[in-house]
């Protein structure tokens, strides 16, 4: 079914998938300035401002076969379609207690409550609770396209300002976490509640008897991706679980960011937040 | 004549507001609510650029699309001529004036360029993008500072050079003040319809001076005054801003009557931020000079103002008020003042609520706080050593304010100041609780005088049916503030009913052609004498014609709960009821009704004090402000529950200005806030839960029969000093900090340079 609907954005042709394959069929069909809508929570305010012009929009509702939590060893497998909110108030399996907790920085309730894991690292902002966490843990994000299936490491999937690994024609229909974290934090700052951070930082610590072992770091907003912050892993490894040691390894890791300059935050203040928020995250990681 | 039915719900009670019932039960009627059959929409077609000539229009392809009726532009339009000037000076350039549509040039981005009329929304949307407008760009000037004011305010007395000379302490600052706007929730919207058959053009969604902007569409479209109507309408929220006359009002008018069409109109939030008025932005080069025991000899203030592109109604009139309310309530023996208002190639400025106070006060109290930590007196001291005693006021300032004489009527400034300090004492001790936990945390406040009940004239007229109920067509307009409810209590009171027997009607032109609307913290203190006028002079029709009726002197009746009585004869009575009732057999002049203006030429003065108690997170920059106080007097509470509100909503707008919201420019002159994602208004999350009001009615007002002071205003007046003032505290910087808004990034500058 088609419809010409009069409305905001500029004019375009709205697509009800029925499943999966119907949805890729779509894809394929309609040709390159198609967009599939999932949540539509960065999609439909890009169109009404006419930032985004989509010449077709394939919507992913009924897509009820992406929507799912599975344990899968020891690791969690997360449909595309599922819901912020759902992640939210999910009982994870042991160690991933981050993903709920990272879940409540989205948005609003409204917002948490349409928006999806899968629209979230399709749109890939820097910032996304989701990207810095799938950096942080070495997600694989999974592709359906018109040669079959595919899996992209995270490290692998964001390639700058709002652009991904994805191709043409290809949906992200699960992301998978491979190992549970359980000393992981994600924390942010934002001047209100509810905004994109203007800073994301993420710690995943592994630890041994009051030292840290090893650490994963990843950061947003600090680029025009999300990205693992390498200086921080290197000084924190082996470091005390104190707050000094932390704030130590902070601070010597920022010191070569060049992070984005824009009317909210210069670099410097971005790289003095970063600082800040990667003493707290690793306080609430090693605690 | 208080009787008991007016305790209640009279003058003084806090009775539920009248216009909640239809607010709160989704029945309001707002701009884009209304529907009139076969309406065409509007789409603006807006200049993207800063500054540049407009070379050509061709909107061939837009009026090729199927569905658009016609595209106007700035050679439709030419003989309408600018936006005129609501309250003119008589020094402002005709130059600078905004035109309806431009002919040869834009000056800002988001000025309107040319109208697309189609038949739905967004066909008009889809046909705006066809409209080619050819632009060679121009250099765009950003910095008012750099460039040649367009006007020039100048005020003072005394002998500023000498006390200077001679002063024991000199401070000086140099405070910014950012560029904010009163963002109303409800964008605007404007519905016309030309009645071909009466040759009545009727209006609905303008709600703020409706019969000012009358008056101006009968100029510019050759119609006689009385076939305009504009309709009484709910609004989301005026502020200052929406309801002026905009270039907008002139067109969708202009095409209802040329098209024979009703044509509608609805903004979207992007066109809003970058349409309606801004405001605030000013930079303060502000002197103080101190005797050795931190008393004032004299205060300067050397004042840029950047107005944005054009004068629009509001003229000079936010640099007057800036410099003119700049001494507040001190007492200053010399006083010299000079503001710059420069045109720039941004958004023009109007007034936001409390225009020029805002930024004044926190210029003088921001400076005056620096002052007292120099000479080495505590903030309150130095205050207390400088503000008007009681036995100084009425105090006259040696200048006019709004062509107004500025005489301060009424007041106990130190017993204000006092009172706030005593009611937030334990809140200092809760900082120094929190500093000995290793938080960094602030108290401090700002004193501050505000200006209300500008007239020179309002009316209303009071009717009073045989049904018993009143009706009251008043000249201010509804903008949410509650103004309804206050004006019921008013006439209820003054007809012994009880105020829900009170409907008031507010800025339909037809019902009250005579109206000045509502602005300035006015209306209850102009609006509500002039139905108090009107409500006694029916009272006493009322009590003539019982007179009649019951055979009896005027002078013997006392009017009691509706009912006029001979004291001590139950059965010598009439009710207000039957008195209209027989009114309306009167041969001559039927119906029991009443029109009375009230006339003032003075404005009246409330003051007050804001104190806030914030804490700082220098790690990331930023401020929670865990407690505020507004101490403020106002005369007369009509109605304390609505007092409240406008301080408590005033205050979340405050906050919004010292702390969050700016909209910025890049180096082109292309606005970088355009949405609510970059546009920080404070949400319900992030204003505090914890505001408290003192409001006290110690110092009513001489000039009107209320004794009432406006209360619209001085929610916001001092927010800006106080939180200013307390970060400054908490953070421990000797210096002043710059500028308002206080952002995390400036924040953690300042605490990096002060560890
Ligand atoms: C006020 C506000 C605040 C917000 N705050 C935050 C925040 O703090 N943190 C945050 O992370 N997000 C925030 N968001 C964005 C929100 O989380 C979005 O839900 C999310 O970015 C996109 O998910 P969606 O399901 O809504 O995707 P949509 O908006 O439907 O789509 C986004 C993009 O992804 C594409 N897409 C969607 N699904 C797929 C798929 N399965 N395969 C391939 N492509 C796909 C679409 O074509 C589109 O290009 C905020 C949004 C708003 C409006």
């Amino acid at each position: 079914m088609v419809y010409h609907i009069l409305v905001k954005p500029a004019s375009y042709e709205y697509h009800r998938a029925h499943d999966l394959e119907h949805a890729l069929e779509l894809l394929g069909e309609l040709g390159e300035d198609a967009k599939p809508l999932a949540g539509g929570q960065s999609l439909v305010p890009m169109m009404n401002f006419r930032l985004a012009r989509p010449s077709a929009l394939i919507d992913l509702a009924r897509l009820d076969e992406l929507r799912y939590l599975r344990p899968v060893g020891d690791g969690l497998r997360i449909g595309a379609l599922t819901t912020h909110r759902t992640v939210e108030t999910a009982t994870l399996p042991g160690g991933f207690g981050v993903l709920s907790r990272a879940a409540r920085w989205i948005g609003h309730y409204p917002i948490r409550s349409r928006g999806t894991i899968g629209g979230s690292l399709a749109h890939g902002d820097a910032t996304a609770e989701w990207c810095v966490l799938a950096v942080l843990l070495d997600a694989r994000i999974v592709l359906r396209g018109p040669r079959g299936q595919r899996t992209v490491p995270a490290a692998e999937f964001f390639h700058g300002f709002l652009s991904t690994a994805a191709e043409p024609g290809e949906l992200i229909t699960e992301v998978v976490f491979p190992s549970p974290a359980p000393r992981a934090a994600l924390t942010e700052f934002a001047q209100r509640q509810g905004d994109f951070g203007l800073v994301v930082v993420a710690v995943a610590l592994e630890t041994e008897g009051g030292h840290c072992r090893a650490a994963r770091v990843a950061a947003g907003g600090v680029g025009s991706a999300a990205q693992r912050l390498p200086a921080v892993e290197q000084a924190l490894a082996g470091a005390e679980l104190t707050e000094r040691a932390f704030a130590e390894a902070a601070r010597a890791g920022v010191a070569e960011l060049e992070p984005p300059e824009d009317i909210h935050a210069s670099a410097g203040y971005r790289r003095t937040l970063t600082a800040t928020l990667l003493r707290r995250a690793c306080l609430e990681a090693g605690a | 004549m208080t009787v008991l039915a007016g305790r209640q719900t009279g003058v003084g009670a806090r009775v539920g507001r009248h216009e909640d019932t239809r607010l709160l039960t989704g029945r309001g009627r707002f701009a884009d609510d209304v529907r009139r059959a076969g309406a065409l929409h509007v789409r603006m077609v807006r200049a993207p650029v800063a500054h540049a000539r407009i070379e050509a229009i061709d909107a061939r392809e837009a009026l090729g699309t199927p569905g658009v009726h016609t595209v106007l532009t700035g050679a439709d339009c030419a003989e309408l001529g600018p936006i005129p000037i609501r309250l003119p000076r008589g020094d402002e350039p005709a130059s600078a004036l905004q035109p309806v549509l431009p002919a040869d040039s834009v000056r800002y981005v988001g000025q309107p360029v040319a109208a697309v009329v189609a038949e739905d929304a967004y066909t008009a949307e889809d046909a705006a993008e066809l409209v080619r407008v050819e632009y060679a760009e121009l250099p765009a000037v950003l910095d008012a500072r750099e460039c040649a004011p367009v006007g020039t305010i100048e005020i003072g007395y005394g002998g500023v050079d000498a006390a200077f000379a001679g002063a024991a302490h000199v401070v000086r600052a140099r405070l910014e003040v950012g560029r904010h706007a009163a963002v109303p929730l409800e964008p605007r919207g404007l519905t016309a319809e030309y009645e071909a058959g009466t040759g009545k053009l009727e209006i609905w969604g303008a709600t703020k001076v409706p019969v000012f902007n009358r008056g101006v569409l009968a100029r510019m479209l050759g119609l006689p005054e009385e076939r305009i109507h504009l309709h009484a309408m709910d609004t989301g929220g005026g502020f200052g801003a929406r309801g002026e006359f905009y270039p907008e009002d002139a067109i969708v008018a202009l095409l209802a009557t040329r098209l024979r069409a009703p044509v509608t109109w609805t903004e979207d939030r992007a066109e809003n931020l970058v349409a309606l008025n801004h405001s605030r932005q000013q930079e303060h080069r502000i002197a103080a000079a101190f005797d050795a025991e931190g008393v004032l000899l004299a205060l300067t203030d050397e004042v840029c103002h950047d107005n944005g592109a054009y004068l629009r109604t509001h003229g000079f009139m936010v640099p007057e008020l800036t410099v003119t309310m700049l001494p507040g309530p001190y007492r200053i023996p010399a006083f010299h003042a000079r503001i710059a208002v420069a045109l720039t190639n941004k958004t023009p400025c109007g007034t936001y609520r409390g225009p020029g106070r805002y930024e004044g006060t926190f210029a003088r109290e921001h400076l005056f706080d620096v002052a007292a930590d120099r000479i080495g007196i505590d903030r309150a001291e130095l205050r207390r050593r400088n503000l008007l005693r009681a036995g100084e006021i009425p105090h006259r300032r040696p200048y006019s304010a709004l062509n107004t004489e500025m005489v301060l009527d009424a007041g106990d400034y130190p017993g204000l100041l006092e009172n706030a300090l005593a009611h937030t004492e334990p809140w200092q001790a809760e900082r120094d609780r929190l500093r000995a936990e290793g938080r960094v945390s602030g108290y401090g406040f700002a004193y501050f005088l505000e200006k209300s009940g500008l007239g020179p004239h309002e009316t209303a007229d009071v009717l009073l049916h045989p049904s018993g109920r009143v009706t009251v067509h008043s000249g201010a307009t509804s903008l949410g503030q509650g103004v309804e409810t206050v004006l019921a209590q008013i006439a209820a009171e003054r007809l012994s009913l009880p105020d829900t027997a009170v409907t008031v009607i507010n800025g339909d032109t037809d019902l009250q052609p005579f109206g000045l609307g509502s602005w300035a913290s006015r209306s209850t203190v102009v609006a509500g004498s002039a139905v108090r006028l009107a409500a006694d002079a029916v009272a006493a029709k009322a009590r003539g014609i019982a007179a009649t009726l019951l055979g009896c002197a005027p002078e013997e009746l006392l009017l009691e709960a509706g009912t006029l009585a001979v004291p001590g004869f139950p059965e010598r009575s009439v009710t207000l009821a039957d008195v209209a009732a027989e009114a309306g057999r009167d041969a001559i002049e039927p119906g029991l009704a009443a029109r009375r203006r009230f006339t003032v030429d003075h404005m009246t003065y409330p003051y007050g004090m804001h104190v806030a108690l914030v804490e700082v997170d220098t790690g990331t920059g930023a401020v929670r402000v865990l407690r505020y106080l507004v101490a403020y007097e106002v005369g007369r509470a009509i109605n304390p529950d609505l007092v409240e509100g406008q301080l408590l909503g005033g205050v979340a707008q405050g906050i919004g200005g010292a702390l969050y919201e700016q909209f910025h420019y890049d180096e082109a002159g292309q606005p970088q806030a355009t949405t609510f994602m970059d546009y920080l208004l404070p949400t319900a999350e992030e204003v505090p839960d914890r505001v408290q009001t003192l409001i006290t009615e110690d110092a009513p007002s001489p000039d009107n029969p209320l004794g009432a002071k406006g209360a619209g205003e001085g929610g916001i007046t001092a927010a800006g000093g106080a939180i200013a003032n307390a970060v400054r505290d908490a953070l421990g910087v000797p210096e002043d900090l710059g500028g308002l808004p206080l952002t995390p990034a400036r924040i953690v500058e300042l605490a990096d340079a002060h560890r």
